[in-house]
């Protein structure tokens, strides 16, 4: 087994490429990262580690735009996160400029796909050991879409995903409480998704909202402690509901 | 020379694939310099030498109903026509059209090229290419291959999501998008007729009736115009033909023989 692992381009013979299954374990040990889609927004959040005292924090931010309509963030290696997030702004422009129209959301996940599966095809070089969630909307017909891609350069559209640490218990919540949301409800849902593996609190959550207007906006400190208040609220309320006796007549 | 043979190629180079990893820009073509005492003036004689005059006449204009592109169809070289039958309005797909002016055969390749990169788009972002994208396409492509002799002044017409769209597109790089253009010898008496008969609120008909006339009076004072004005209509639904008359009957429509009374007969004299 141990032979097959050293090079990316080499399968194993039950038809594995180990290399890229291990920059998915990298993925696994990244930060937690969740996108959900409403029907008139697209909410990106993401598990922020403390920051060291002396560490300028805003240097450190994870969700970051590609073009006025799209954003993504990413969960595993920041120093890999940061030059394909390089090469896709810079393909946003390009695409702006030889067809003078702005990307979709689907052609720039096939791009940054597309570039992510070249690294597994070639020698000397090793897969980027990130996944993504890309969010925007379509620059016609408005549509909202979240994509999420992986090392092995898959990609498809999501309702509402999660990645990173944890990712599966997010996903688990995701599927049990997904229904329809727009505006508030829908940032409500990702942050409550976040919380099932995250410490509660505004320090530890960062969250944008992209809507067709105003693009993206990073929500501050004291908007998500509001918000994370709200859901504390709703959680012992519904407690409460189900511990009182049920009336009968 | 290194030609652009990527629309040729099965490969899509709609991501800017290249051999290399590390993204680099794809090379322009090129080729070797000739070796001359006096490179300016080789240069400005060669391009002069292929710089043809682009005899014909095509106009398009944009109107309230969509987009109305005429031709004629003449071909000429030198004071020799070498036909009177050359389909001018080059289909590039159901609904958008090429007009041809220059060089035959360099504007049905790129055109044929053109369609090919817009099926490409087509299929790999399962929406239409629009009119302000091929025609970008286009002039990206015939600017690579600026100086080298391509000589194409063409108009790209179509209708897409935001409606009709009207491009001129020509062999030095340049690109304008406008309402009404006309490219040849004889634009300048095709746009008299245009400029002087066009609104934007005429019907379908009226339209095409002042295309076919801008191109008639077009032909019929420019010696390398002739043949068959074909008039096309691109509408929501893409484009159709809607005539081809031969400009000699065109001639004798509107301006038909009139018997005039006769002021003087000759008799015969009865031998002297």
């Amino acid at each position: 087994m141990a032979r097959y692992d050293r090079a990316i381009t080499v399968f194993s013979p039950d038809g594995h490429l180990f290399q890229v299954e291990y920059a998915l374990e990298a993925v696994r040990k990244g930060n937690a990262a969740v996108g959900v889609r409403g029907t008139d927004v697209v909410v990106l959040g993401v598990e922020k580690k403390s920051t060291a005292k002396l560490q300028d924090s805003r240097t450190v931010r994870k969700i970051v735009s590609l073009d006025d309509h799209i954003a993504l963030v990413c969960a595993g290696l920041k120093a890999d996160a940061r030059v394909l997030v390089n090469r896709a702004r810079i393909e946003c422009q390009s695409h702006r400029l030889t067809v003078e129209d702005p990307v979709t959301v689907e052609y720039i996940t096939r791009y940054i796909a597309g570039l992510q599966q070249k690294y597994t095809q070639s020698g000397g070089v090793r897969p980027f050991g990130l996944s993504t969630l890309i969010v925007g909307f379509d620059p016609y017909t408005g549509i909202p879409s979240l994509y999420q891609t992986d090392p092995s350069g898959a990609f498809s559209a999501w309702k509402a995903n999660a990645t990173g640490r944890n990712s599966n218990s997010m996903r688990e919540f995701l599927e049990k409480n997904y229904k329809e949301t727009s505006g508030q409800e829908t940032v409500k849902l990702a942050i409550r998704a976040l919380l099932e593996v995250v410490e509660s609190g505004g320090k530890n959550i960062e969250i944008a909202v992209m809507t067709k207007e105003h693009g993206l906006r990073q929500l501050e400190e004291a908007e998500i402690d509001a918000i994370v208040a709200e859901i504390e609220a709703e959680k012992a309320a519904a407690e409460t509901a189900k511990k009182a006796p049920p009336k009968e007549t | 020379m290194k030609l652009d043979t990527s629309g040729l190629e099965s490969a899509a180079p709609l991501f800017g694939v290249t051999s290399e990893l590390v993204d680099g820009f794809s090379s322009a073509p090129s080729f070797e310099l000739p070796v001359t005492t006096d490179f300016d003036g080789f240069q400005k004689e060669a391009i002069q030498m292929v710089k043809p005059a682009r005899g014909t006449t095509t106009l398009a204009f944009i109107f309230k109903e969509g987009v109305m592109v005429a031709a004629d169809s003449r071909a000429s070289m030198g004071g020799y026509i070498s036909s009177q039958s050359v389909k001018k309005i080059i289909e590039i797909n159901p609904y958008m059209l090429g007009t041809m002016a220059g060089g035959a055969a360099d504007c049905q390749f790129w055109h044929r090229n053109l369609g090919i990169k817009c099926r490409l788009h087509e299929l790999a972002n399962k929406r239409r290419i629009s009119v302000t994208g091929a025609s970008k396409l286009l002039a990206n492509i015939l600017y690579s291959y600026r100086g080298m002799g391509l000589s194409v002044g063409t108009m790209i017409a179509g209708w897409d999501e935001t409606g009709p769209g009207l491009y001129y597109v020509d062999s030095e790089g340049g690109r304008l998008k406008g309402t009404r253009f006309s490219v040849g010898s004889g634009s300048p008496y095709a746009y008299g007729v245009l400029d002087s008969g066009y609104r934007y609120d005429l019907s379908i008909e009226e339209a095409a009736e002042l295309a076919r006339r801008a191109i008639y009076h077009a032909t019929f004072r420019d010696g390398a115009s002739g043949g068959v004005a074909s008039v096309y209509y691109v509408g929501p639904n893409g484009w159709k033909k809607l005539s081809g008359d031969d400009v000699g009957e065109l001639h004798y429509k509107y301006y038909p023989v009139m018997p005039s009374t006769v002021e003087q007969e000759m008799v015969e004299v009865a031998g002297a």
